[in-house]
């Protein structure tokens, strides 16, 4: 439908795509540049290059997928100017929980049980602007690849498939990378929530 | 009987192949049977669902107003050309 009214130049139309895809548009080319105000740019070029594309977009994918995989594709030549640093301490194959917290292969009765247990999280502090914050931080601190799967998946609020599509990620990659990605969110967040 | 147990070190490894459904049916039974057993695992399990919900209740940037009215002028002369 969207599809077929942009294609008649209907202005009405491209607004509310604009509305309903550019915020998280945004979200994605800032996981891929330095500045907001590139990523701006990539976000405004990627809708060029979508003007451009609608007459030859043949709906084998969503508009939604496809609308990610330009940003991600403007964001990448971009990027590649950009080249955000990766911190140095980011191991990709880092355990999900710190070893220590665990109880060593010999122990007797519970190997590889917890030693140091992580506690309820009470609710009113987990909807704190703080724990937002935090999330942020931590985001921004990922590996790249890291950081634009959980972007994809877990703010934007894309599927397995479409996160797969736009980044061009098997599964399995994806998945892992996902895991990496929440696993040191949900760290962040635990050391906030116990302070 | 150990070969069909799993400890709560190889759990919090599993928990994104549980949460996504990806595992097989056979590791979806040790991991519920181990969180029926162990309270610390499921609160890890809840800690994770917790924060992938925060995650997605991270603020919207929205575009400025300067570039959205960027984008109407692009489309204008897209129509025109």
């Amino acid at each position: 439908m969207l599809v077929e009214r942009l294609r008649n130049r209907d202005e009405q139309a491209f607004v509310e795509l604009v509305d309903r895809y550019a915020a998280s548009m945004l979200r994605v080319a800032m996981s891929f540049v330095r500045t907001r105000a590139v990523a701006e740019e990539v976000v405004q070029d990627a809708w060029i290059g979508v003007l451009r594309g609608i007459d030859r977009f043949e709906g084998r994918s969503s508009l939604k997928t496809w609308l990610f995989r330009i940003v991600v594709n403007t964001a990448k030549t971009r990027g590649e100017r950009e080249a955000r640093s990766v911190p140095f301490t980011a191991v990709l194959d880092e355990p999900a929980v710190e070893p220590e917290r665990f109880l060593g292969p010999d122990h007797p009765f519970y190997p590889g049980g917890w030693s140091s247990p992580p506690h309820g999280w009470p609710e009113a502090k987990l909807e704190a602007r703080e724990v937002r914050d935090v999330i942020d931080g931590v985001i921004a601190e990922l590996p790249s690849q890291q950081r634009q799967v959980i972007t994809l998946r877990d703010v934007v609020g894309c599927d397995a498939e479409e996160t797969c599509n736009a980044l061009g990620l098997t599964e399995v990659h994806q998945r892992v990378l996902l895991h990496r990605a929440r696993s040191r969110v949900r760290r962040a967040v635990e050391r906030y929530m116990e302070s | 009987m150990t070969i069909n147990t799993i400890s709560c070190q190889e759990l919090v490894e599993l928990v994104t192949d549980y949460l996504e459904g990806r595992l097989s049916w056979s590791d979806r039974r040790r991991v519920e049977d181990h969180l029926r057993l162990c309270e610390h695992c499921t609160t890890y399990v809840e800690q994770m669902r917790a924060t992938i919900a925060a995650t997605g209740r991270l603020r919207e940037e929205d575009l400025s107003d300067e570039a959205k009215s960027a984008l109407l002028d692009a489309f204008r002369s897209w129509e025109g050309g």
